[in-house]
């Protein structure tokens, strides 16, 4: 569209350059206090231009928190994450879209209804549950008898015992569950034609099969959006692994380091603040989960757009 | 509809089995226990709980920390929305007009969605920090004039900034991707007929966006009650003298630091039903009540 108004765009570059350095400044003042020594970092006007120190805070907040395993530990919890949740919506959405059975309005909104439930709300009894994985079924067994009738019958006494604090299992499957994946999937599969499954079943092909060699060729934009998504929200775990893992040096993650950098009385024992290793340290927690948003900023804006999350 | 269907019974249920597993023993099965806590108090020298009825809902809502905490929450869910919708909203309008370099805008204002928010809180306790932070001038000009970890309203005022800070990236890649479903036709009808391009925003664009607005600002107050988490604990710690002290950061000290399972509990409850009620609210009502398309 062709029109002449030069104030508007005039203002317009303003206003986007203003709301763009109010964006920018917070993570250029960290940018900056990382690239300090101790004495600049502490000084009272704040310093907005970056000095010569990045690479020695970096490398020493990298030793100080242990980073080195913290950042494979974190990436293989991403990449569970994502793989779990990427498989799960897709098998689950698989089930009830192109099989017909009663109960599948019922399932759908047993898993829907999870959005409800964020993992901070019940965080203190799910806390419990991870101490024990069976223990839902051990009481199930309990309460309905079974186990009684168990241990009278055969003499066995059943006690189920699946202990996941401090370990990978533990961190990777409660966050597995996906409502908004199953949802994009099934919305997904909502628009596959019938004569697709039509002529997958005259070709002699099984459920398997076709969701195999037909289903996810085609969804490969859907996986590249909820892979994004999940790469991010699993990376930025924080409350779930300060929680179970109390062995961090075998199972510590990158986000959970910054807990101990917060310098505060009890971190510096009354001293000058190491704000500049802990502003690197942050850094160097964020950049990864920012390299996947801005590569695949496409996928990801879908991804989003289409999950409502 | 669909009619054409796979038939062996058991290869569906066994697609469905693992996902309907992991949500019944990390989702319904903590979320029964979290309710039968809150009705329950454990013995202290064992022997299982004892059922107590409301005592603990009302304890908990006779506790004037928990009013407390409901409130800063309230004004943390309200302040964050409100500013970061509004900066996202006037951010995207204005992006949306897609003058040069309009690409280059949009990825510098959403990458910040990738930083996880106990990153984020650290980052602004450095910003805001009394001694070495913007503000610090203030202290040297008047001695003791900004200091967040001695003045609750500073404290909250940073965790606000912070939490909307946060937020703009999700709200603007929502706002321009509504913005640029409207259809070109329609704004070039406005244009043919003599609406200048701001007339057209206040007129035309801004009216279209009313479902979005609708969406975010549910979306934005359920996840300022549940997101808070990290924000909070590198920033403030919920200081000072319990300022800062959001309804999810104190469902955490009440349970992992007090130990009190059960006042924890009823807490849970009270925020699943408010996080239920948002998202009944976000179903039922936005979805009937606002739609153009």
């Amino acid at each position: 569209m062709i029109e002449r108004t030069p104030i508007l765009n005039i203002s317009t570059h303003v206003i986007l350059a203003v709301g763009l350095l109010l964006i920018l400044f917070p993570i250029w003042i960290a940018f900056v206090a990382a690239t300090h020594d101790l004495a600049a970092v502490n000084s009272a006007p704040v310093e907005l231009w970056p000095g010569d120190q990045l690479w020695i805070n970096l490398t020493t907040a990298w030793q100080l928190s242990d980073f080195g395993p913290k950042f494979v530990n974190t990436l293989i919890v991403a990449i569970g994450v994502v793989i779990g949740k990427v498989t799960l919506a897709c098998i689950t959405a698989f089930s009830l879209v192109f099989f017909n059975y009663r109960g599948r309005m019922l399932i759908f909104w047993l898993i829907f209804i999870t959005l409800m439930l964020p993992l901070e709300v019940r965080i203190v009894p799910t806390y419990a549950v991870a101490a024990n994985a069976l223990s839902p079924f051990q009481m199930l067994l309990d309460v309905t008898g079974l186990a009684w009738l168990v241990a009278t019958l055969s003499g066995i006494q059943i006690s189920l015992e699946w202990n996941l604090l401090n370990s990978y299992t533990g961190l990777i499957l409660p966050l597995v569950a996906t409502a908004t994946g199953t949802f994009l999937y099934r919305q997904f599969f909502l628009t596959i034609p019938d004569e697709l499954v039509e002529a997958a079943q005259m070709d002699g092909a099984g459920p398997l099969r076709f969701l195999w060699d037909t289903l996810i060729p085609l969804s490969k934009t859907n996986i590249a959006a909820l892979a994004t998504i999940m790469f991010v929200y699993a990376w930025n775990q924080y409350l779930w692994p300060l929680l179970i893992i109390t062995d961090r040096a075998t199972y510590g993650m990158v986000v959970v380091q910054l807990s101990d950098l917060v310098p505060d009385a009890l971190t510096t024992g009354g001293g000058t603040p190491t704000w500049h290793y802990a502003m690197a340290a942050t850094l160097a927690v964020m950049i990864p989960p920012i390299i996947i948003v801005i590569f695949m900023q496409r996928w990801f804006v879908r991804g989003l757009i289409n999950t409502d999350k | 509809m669909r009619r054409a269907y796979f038939k062996s019974s058991w290869v569906a249920a066994a697609l469905l089995a693992p996902q309907l597993l992991i949500i019944f023993v990390f989702f319904y099965w903590p979320s029964a226990q979290a309710l039968y806590w809150a009705f329950t108090l454990e013995q202290p020298w064992g022997g299982g709980n004892t059922w107590v009825g409301f005592d603990n809902f009302a304890k908990t809502l006779s506790d004037p920390y928990y009013w407390s905490s409901v409130q800063v929450s309230m004004v943390y869910a309200l302040a964050t929305t409100a500013l970061a919708m509004v900066m996202a909203m006037t951010l995207a309008v204005f992006v949306d007009r897609q003058l040069a370099g309009y690409k280059a805008y949009r990825v510098a204002l959403i990458w910040p969605y990738a930083i996880a928010a106990p990153a984020v809180g650290l980052a602004f306790r450095f910003v805001f920090s009394p001694n070495a932070g913007i503000l610090s001038y203030l202290n040297t000009v008047v001695p003791g004039m900004w200091d967040p970890t001695q003045f609750g309203w500073q404290a909250v005022l940073t965790i606000v900034i912070a939490g909307a800070w946060k937020h703009v990236a999700y709200s603007f890649i929502f706002f321009l991707a509504a913005l640029q479903s409207i259809p070109r036709s329609l704004i070039e009808a406005a244009a043919m007929d003599g609406a200048r391009p701001l007339r057209r925003m206040f007129d035309l664009q801004l009216p279209l966006l009313t479902p979005t607005i609708f969406f975010l600002i549910v979306i934005n107050i359920t996840d300022s009650f549940t997101d808070s988490f990290g924000i909070v604990d590198t920033l403030t710690g919920g200081g000072p003298f319990r300022a800062t002290d959001l309804m999810v950061y104190k469902i955490y000290s009440d349970g992992f630091r007090s130990f009190d399972y059960s006042g924890a509990a009823a807490q849970s409850i009270i925020l699943m039903l408010l996080v239920m009620a948002l998202t009944f609210v976000q179903f039922r009502y936005v979805e009937k009540r606002v739609h153009y398309t």
